[in-house]
């Protein structure tokens, strides 16, 4: 595990100088870019040329203007001819987007996503996937070889401010997460998976394979298969939580190296890191799950889903001036896309923006459109790469957005969030807090609250509360496993009802464990983390509070509140916690052992001596003389002298 | 252990202890306060370092220029201050959000037991403010903070400049790893003792606030800031927290550290450090500034607004702005530079600070005694105790006959500590006093009614005290005073010592055959409350503020009724340890002299 001892020896060195980290990021770039374009040559040898490659985009493009839709199967026949399988080749697709969300607070949301599709099963009898084209080979060997039906694992700096910062598209938990789905033909669920993580730790060059039996559970409710399929029983789920982890290059660069372009083409261009890690929120994730190839679902496709999100904090690196553009942000501007890809486009929330009162974007935008996302009515506007108009005369796009307003310094109330802290003082016992903000003004909804702790605290169940407006609030379902000391941590589940517009409350009390000397970390001393609890809801939509909603629409279909975008799904993580544990004083071992030592041999061992031994006055010895005489004596049986 | 498994050779030594027991108790004593006066003595002190790896070097670039900006932020909240008469929380939260701070609020309340004199306050409503800079790179795991209390009238108004500067400044930064609070915490404690209890969710002593929104994760550090004028001449570092609790020394030597860099002048007990150690007069003002941290530490009570974070382990310390008459000044400028520093440091905290020492005393901010060679002073004067226990002989019977005035000790101890609130009321009617006065007097009556009270209580059982009756009660009370002293000497050492000093001769001398008048008045001058009354007079002459007979007694009395608030108020343990223990353990002594 050579990937997670480096990266637990750059933690070190990440903490101390965290603004070293970018311009050592910048030396590993530039090797790290030299090996990229050698391996990814080795990955895609087999697939074609850069000649073949821009034919299939052309054929591609051709064909699929409507992205929604896969291309009709016979339109691959020609590229693929060097797939010498006699079944007609599975088809392959590859989509980027960011979408980029000025935030209330001033700071810019950037979103990407790239989306590999392929429609083959890796499982199907009989059949051994070994031809891969725009899936990267690594994962999917994985796949097969672990069966693991669904996968999702995230690497994340910083900590998601919903206070600020609203929604994001895809939450994430500070440091590492990872949970997947196994096959349900798989016997032994724990020997896949600590395989798998080893081998991800490998992969994403993390930590991963710190995750063990006491840092893994199998949740009830909290996570549930993303993609097609049936089996939902917990026990082919694994997840696991590492807070501490810490999110560099290292791990960007592997994370690059799945896409089929790699960062040479496309939006990947813009992921500098020396731009990405100077920021406010960074969270790198990879998805792959099952999905549908058609309507019909006839046969599963998998996709695989990268994602990066990021906040720039442009208060302390715009210098106090509120405008920014692809430039500032990444020190790149977008050339062309993926010559790989299907679509790619860029997206920019104009909501707040109808009359441009608010900013200005320079290049203006080619179309409009709106989606509802997280429940709320968006506008975007769209930057088709794919279109020859887009970067214009200079052959480069560089979208800038000018401010006219200062930024607003209001907090937001988003519908849910939650946060948690540790109440009380001491080394002994302690209480987590955790609040749950339900801010709906007339609406209640349950939600399910996940919450893992270390078995090193021993949670003192009977004393869990859950109020609600200073009342009890009874949870209507609670999944408790309780910890094994050393073998796996607390699992609490609980569903709850949260009342509108109020704060419940839940509290645990529980006491600090002392460890034994080598289950210290080196640094004791920093305390031990807790990692955050998931809060995953149906959240009642906006769209559906809107009222002014109904006026744009036929009253005959507006009568009852809108149907299929009512509620949509949120998860919130809650910050992780720092928990200090009795520690001895590890720095002065010399000392400690001199006084133990000495204790011991000086104190205990005389005082035992002088405890255990009787004491007899010894009478002086006798002279020669009085010896003959009391021999004598002796022999004629008179008393001794 | 040769000698003491040699019955003979033991029999000797035994002897000799007997003999000599008298010389021996005198050279013990005289050792012991010789030793803590040479602690302050240069050649035997150690130069402080920094132990912590991570505050290694000074070497980071201060850029912080906005001293002037904070001097006009600080007239403004001055202005608004007197507008609003008291904190101007509305400005004060828009001035932190201008600055990209998450703001909170909290209000809180507390209903003194008796009114306070010395501060003018009995029903106390305030409102603290204090803003969140997020780091950007962590979870919210951890924070730092720096404080700053609105206090009224015009001081402490460039604090509050220089905080919301400094909060300007590091917001503009990158590197933060921790996050930052600024707080503004009204009526200086009580507002700190709120919010502490808000952030870690506790209530320790009956206040009542409104709970915190936002939060940092685990404080690492703290600092509180108190500046009352544009230019200053020197910064005073200020330590001595709650129940003499004392934050690590890396905090100071981190202090330390960065005025000599910027060239700031600084001081500890508002004593300047002198270079002429081999001289008297530098001997002299290291001493003097030992005694001051000795005294303040052994008060128990919090000497800035970080004393209330050390129960939480939390390392604080005040830096105070003093503006003398010196030539050399320093302006806004530089204690900010100063502080920029000291939080680039902090935030480059691995863990929390737990390198170097947290038992220490200062004899100056470059030169440290730590617990190794402060402790032998108080063992010297603790082997007294122990050579008085040998001396006794074995004893029969009359164990049942100390009982009782063990009993009545206590209960004038219980008394004395319950009493004083309990009866406020009563007295204010019957007598023409204020309430702080009655709780005060009443204290002081009870004290004194202890002294005639229980003597001679041993007749109730026994009838007639005998000889060895009272060797009995002395045993025990020797006994008693070697746990007590020896238990308040680990936590407090200061309190420890000072308590020693003085009871320690007492219970050496006390028989019922030494002369009574005399050994009474000795006694008097020897007990707690005498202890206190000294300690007044040497504080002040070592402030260079001496004080007239009568300003001593006044001071004397709002001394007790600080005590008995900061027991009420922040949990200080002084008053209840020297109420429920230390003067039952002196009453047993005052026993044995009236035994009959």
């Amino acid at each position: 595990m050579t990937a997670g001892r480096c990266t637990a020896a750059l933690l070190a060195a990440v903490l101390v100088c965290g603004l070293t980290c970018a311009s050592t990021a910048a030396a590993e770039e530039a090797i790290t870019e030299e090996y990229e374009s050698i391996s990814n040559a080795n990955e895609h040898v087999q697939a074609q040329d850069d000649y073949a490659r821009s034919q299939k985009r052309r054929e591609i493009t051709e064909h699929d203007d409507d992205q929604n839709e896969p291309p009709p199967s016979s339109s691959s026949s020609s590229s693929s001819s060097s797939s010498s399988s006699s079944s007609p080749p599975s088809k392959d697709y590859f989509k980027e987007e960011l979408v980029i969300r000025p935030l209330s607070s001033g700071d810019i949301y950037a979103s990407f996503q790239f989306q590999t599709r392929w429609d083959t099963d890796f499982f199907a009898p009989g059949k051994k996937v070994s031809h891969y084209r725009l899936f990267p080979k690594s994962l999917g060997q994985l796949m097969s070889k672990f069966s693991v039906r669904e996968m999702h694992v995230s690497f994340t700096q910083g900590y998601w401010r919903t206070m600020q910062w609203g929604q994001p598209f895809l939450p994430a938990p500070p440091g590492a997460e990872l949970w997947v789905w196994f096959q349900d033909s798989v016997a032994d669920v724990d020997g896949a998976w600590k395989e798998l993580t080893n081998v991800l730790s490998g992969i994403f060059c993390a930590s991963l394979n710190f995750i063990d039996s006491t840092n893994t559970v199998e949740p009830t409710a909290s996570f549930k298969p993303l993609g097609v399929g049936n089996v939902t029983h917990q026990r082919f789920l694994r997840y696991a939580v590492l807070p501490r982890e810490i999110v560099c290059t290292e791990n960007l660069t592997p994370w690059k190296k799945l896409l089929p372009c790699g960062s040479k083409a496309g939006l990947a261009v813009l992921m500098k890191s020396e731009k990405l890690f100077h920021s406010s929120f960074l969270s790198l994730a990879v998805h792959i799950r099952p999905v549908c190839q058609d309507w019909g679902c006839k046969g599963t496709a998998w996709e695989l889903r990268q994602t990066v999100n990021v906040v720039f904090d442009l208060h302390t690196t715009g210098q106090g001036k509120r405008e920014w553009s692809f430039f500032k942000m990444f020190s790149r501007t977008l050339t062309e896309a993926c010559p790989l890809a299907t679509s790619s486009k860029v997206y920019i929330d104009v909501t707040d923006n109808p009359q441009g009162e608010l900013f200005e974007l320079n290049p203006a935008a080619p179309s409009l459109t709106q989606a509802v996302v997280l429940g709320d009515r968006r506008t975007y506007a769209v930057y088709d790469l794919m279109a020859s108009g887009t970067f214009g005369l200079l052959r480069s796009l560089n979208v800038l957005l000018r401010w006219k307003t200062p930024g607003s310094v209001d907090m937001l109330r988003p519908l849910l969030h939650g946060e948690r802290y540790v109440a009380g003082y001491g080394l002994q016992t302690g209480e987590i807090h955790t609040l749950i903000y339900n801010n709906h003004p007339y609406r209640a909804f349950p939600v399910l609250l996940l919450d893992i702790v270390p078995w090193y605290l021993r949670l003192y169940i009977h004393t869990l509360t859950v109020t609600s407006k200073s009342r009890e609030n009874k949870p209507s379902y609670i999944h408790y496993q309780p910890s094994k000391d050393r073998l796996r941590p607390h699992l609490l589940e609980m569903l709850i009802q949260l009342p509108p517009n109020s704060v419940t409350e839940v509290t645990v009390q529980f006491e600090r464990a002392l460890l034994k000397w080598t289950e210290y970390t080196p640094d004791p001393n920093h305390g031990f983390y807790v990692g955050s609890s998931v809060i995953s809801a149906l959240v009642p939509s906006v769209v559906a509070m809107d009222t002014s909603y109904t006026l744009e629409h036929p009253l005959f279909s507006t009568f009852f509140p809108c149907k299929e975008e009512s509620s949509y799904f949120v998860r919130v993580y809650t910050e992780p916690l720092l928990v200090n544990l009795p520690t001895p004083d590890f720095s002065m071992p010399y000392n400690v052992i001199c006084l133990t030592c000495t204790v011991v041999a000086v104190g205990y061992g005389s005082l035992y001596n002088l405890l255990t031994r009787t004491f007899q006055v010894e009478e002086p010895s006798p002279g020669v003389v009085k010896r003959l005489a009391n021999m004598i004596r002796y022999l004629r049986g008179v008393p001794l002298l | 252990m040769g000698l003491l498994s040699d019955p003979n050779r033991r029999r000797a030594l035994t002897n000799l202890l007997t003999r000599l027991n008298t010389p021996l108790c005198i050279v013990c004593y005289l050792a012991g306060v010789a030793w803590f006066m040479g602690l302050a003595f240069e050649p035997f002190t150690l130069r402080t370092y920094m132990s912590e790896n991570a505050m290694g070097s000074t070497m980071v670039e201060e850029r912080f220029l906005a001293g002037e900006r904070a001097l006009v932020t600080a007239r403004e909240f001055a202005a608004q201050k007197k507008k609003m008469g008291g904190m101007p929380v509305d400005w004060l939260v828009k001035a932190m959000q201008a600055r990209g701070l998450e703001v909170f609020t909290q209000s809180f309340s507390r209903t003194l037991p008796f009114p306070d004199e010395n501060k003018e306050r009995y029903m106390v409503h305030g409102t603290n403010v204090y803003g969140i800079l997020r780091a950007p790179r962590a979870p919210r795991t951890e924070a730092l903070v720096l404080s700053a209390p609105c206090t009224p009238g015009s001081s402490n108004n460039q604090a509050v400049g220089l905080l919301l500067g400094l909060a300007q400044y590091f917001r503009g930064q990158m590197y933060w790893a921790k996050d930052i609070i600024f707080l503004v915490n009204e009526h200086d404690l009580i507002g700190m003792q709120a919010w502490l209890e808000g952030y870690h969710h506790t209530n320790t002593t009956g206040m009542s606030w409104t709970p915190l929104e936002g939060r940092g994760g685990s404080i690492q550090a703290a600092l509180s800031l108190e500046l009352s004028s544009d230019i200053i001449t020197s910064l005073d570092l200020v330590l001595e927290g709650l129940n003499g609790q004392l934050p690590n020394l890396d905090l100071a030597n981190l202090f330390y550290a960065f005025c000599q860099k910027i060239g700031v002048l600084c001081t500890i007990q508002g004593k300047l450090q002198r270079n002429d150690w081999d001289s008297a007069a530098g001997y002299s003002q290291a001493v003097q500034t030992m005694l001051l941290m000795v005294l303040k530490q052994a008060s128990g009570r919090p000497w800035g607004d970080h004393g209330l974070f050390l129960r939480y382990h939390i390392e604080a310390a005040s830096i105070r702005g003093i503006n003398s008459f010196r030539q050399y000044k320093t302006d806004l400028t530089t204690v900010g530079k100063l502080l920029e520093g000291m939080f680039r440091k902090l935030n480059n905290l691995l863990e929390r600070l737990h390198q170097s020492y947290f038992f220490y005393l200062l004899p100056s901010l470059s030169r440290f005694v730590s617990i190794g060679y402060y402790m032998p002073a108080f063992g010297l004067l603790a082997a007294i105790l122990l050579l008085l226990v040998g001396m006794r002989e074995p004893f029969g019977p009359g164990v049942l006959s100390v009982l009782t005035p063990l009993i009545i000790s206590h209960l004038t101890g219980v008394a004395l500590y319950t009493l004083p609130i309990m009866a406020q009321q009563t007295a204010v009617e019957h007598f023409p006093v204020s309430e702080t006065e009655a709780v005060v007097l009443t204290a002081i009556a009870i004290y004194t009614a202890g002294l005639a009270l229980p003597h001679n209580t041993h007749r109730v059982l026994s009838g007639e005290g005998t000889e060895e009756g009272w060797r009995v009660l002395k045993l025990i009370a020797i006994f008693y005073m070697a746990v007590l002293l020896g238990c308040t000497a680990l936590i407090n050492f200061s309190l420890g010592f000072i308590l020693a000093l003085t009871l320690v001769p007492v219970a050496a001398f006390i028989t019922p055959h030494v002369p009574r008048v005399l050994s009474a008045l000795v006694m008097v001058l020897l007990s707690p409350g005498s202890t206190l009354l000294f300690s007044i007079f040497v504080y002040q002459e070592l402030q260079e503020a001496p004080i007239t007979l009568l300003e001593g007694w006044n001071l004397f009395l709002s001394v007790i009724s600080q005590g008995i608030l900061d027991h009420n108020l922040y949990g200080s343990l002084v008053y209840p340890l020297i109420s429920l223990l230390v003067y039952p353990c002196w009453l047993l002594l005052w026993n044995i002299l009236f035994w009959k």
